[in-house]
């Protein structure tokens, strides 16, 4: 049962890193990386707050070893944010209280944002769906939807000027 | 939770994969997608001493299609089922159930076979291979064999596959153009697992030699052919005429059980207005 040398690619960063096999990813990013925007709530599957990309797919960190990640590239919400990519998203949540205590909201912010590039004009039936599997305890979800139907809305109008 | 600690191998080839298996007899697991074994593991319901993954086993890889049959590889992702062209064009039934799988996240890792193996009685798919009559080629050490869904689903999380058979690929016969679909689950919220879910299938046009295979999950400890109720339907003299009859069949067809979620009697009643709203829908279909 000793450990392994995998290497992850985070954020656009090589790691090499000595872990057990049972070590989720979520527990890797954070103890290992210090990657502590990656959220961990029922570490089963259920409540989604630790949702990561793995390879440009939105992915469970909590359901994922982290041997199994060896040679994947992997983006979490620290990667995210610096790069700019979610700053929309980001600006409509807080203008829109889309978030109280913030425990959901990184997770909340990459499946929204992995909606949008899917589909850039989705009604809110279709943004429910696809966040339906991030929990949410605060908001009751209405200020959630109406900040991501805003930023899909501002894109498409951004893009129809560009 | 945390898992236990358990040791872990990544099998580069399916002959690898089936040595390191029965070397590890017992206390080995297969993994794949692990998006059922993993939250297992870390709830701490399962211990093995080395998980197997074979997530990169070409030989489990690939949707292919030959004039008859559409085959899709075990380690299939179910996104990729759910965008698959072939699929949608000759099963479209797996590609309406997708959609109620789990979550977009859960989706994008969960396997096929992983699926399949893990034999949960709520889960959508294994329901679906026994409407659409699937065969599963399974490997093991005596070489391979091929196994009916039907024969597939022995009970909760129990199915035909021995502690050292790999699940490889999953065959279906192509869909013809007359055939009709059905898929409807309900859940207290979507992406759940379902109390009660139906995947019908309706093969011919006419209303006698019609046949129909309605097959229930969330309901008992496997998905099950609902057959007295589809004799119900094939023999009356329009099948919705005869769904009275087939409603009132359900009971020698099913074996509700009571949990949280809902007790026998609802989950009986809710199978009966499944089989009417899936019957409603296939015929209307054909008027189309």
């Amino acid at each position: 049962m000793g450990k392994h040398v995998i290497t992850l690619m985070v954020n656009g960063e090589s790691h090499r890193l000595e872990i057990e096999p049972r070590a989720h990813l979520a527990d890797v990013l954070r103890d290992e990386l210090a990657l502590t925007g990656t959220h961990i709530g029922c570490e089963h599957g259920v409540c989604g707050a630790c949702t990561i990309r793995v390879d440009g797919a939105i992915t469970r960190a909590c359901l994922l070893l982290a041997v199994q990640a060896e040679g994947a590239v992997i983006e979490t919400i620290e990667g995210l944010s610096d790069s700019g990519e979610i700053g929309d998203l980001q600006d409509a949540f807080r203008h829109r209280n889309a978030l109280q205590c913030g425990y959901c909201t990184p997770a909340m912010l990459i499946t929204a944002q992995d909606l949008l590039l899917h589909n850039p004009n989705p009604d809110r039936a279709t943004i429910r769906d696809h966040i339906s599997g991030n929990y949410c305890r605060c908001t009751g979800y209405q200020a959630i939807v109406d900040a991501v139907e805003t930023v899909a809305k501002a894109r498409q109008t951004a893009g129809e000027r560009a | 939770m945390k898992a236990y600690a358990f040791d872990y191998v990544r099998a580069a080839t399916l002959v690898e994969a089936l040595s390191l298996l029965e070397r590890a007899g017992e206390g080995g697991k297969l993994i794949a997608g692990g998006q059922s074994l993993v939250p297992a593991l870390n709830l701490r319901l399962l211990a093995p001493q080395i998980l197997i993954d074979i997530a990169q086993l070409p030989e489990l890889r690939g949707i292919t299609s030959d004039d008859t049959h559409i085959h899709l590889g075990a380690g299939t992702r179910h996104a990729e089922l759910a965008t698959s062209a072939l699929v949608g064009q000759h099963v479209p039934l797996l590609q309406t159930a997708i959609r109620h799988v789990a979550h977009a996240a859960i989706r994008n890792r969960g396997t096929l076979g992983g699926n399949l193996a893990h034999a949960d009685p709520a889960s959508e798919l294994p329901a679906c291979m026994i409407a659409l009559e699937a065969t599963m080629l399974v490997v093991g050490p005596k070489g391979e064999r091929r196994i009916d869904a039907i024969d597939f689903f022995k009970g909760l999380y129990e199915t035909a596959l021995e502690a050292d058979d790999i699940l490889v690929r999953i065959s279906i016969a192509r869909s013809p153009a007359e055939t009709r679909v059905h898929f409807n689950e309900l859940a207290r919220r979507a992406g759940d697992y379902a109390m009660a879910g139906l995947a019908m299938v309706m093969h011919g046009t006419q209303p006698q030699g019609l046949r129909i295979r309605p097959v229930f999950f969330g309901i008992g400890d496997r998905p099950t052919l609902a057959s007295h109720a589809a004799r119900c339907l094939e023999q009356a003299a329009d099948p919705m005429a005869g769904l009275a009859a087939a409603q009132q069949a359900l009971s020698q067809d099913l074996s509700p059980q009571e949990d949280l979620q809902a007790d026998a009697d609802t989950r009986m009643q809710l199978a009966r207005v499944l089989l009417k709203r899936g019957l409603t829908d296939l015929l209307a279909q054909g008027r189309g």
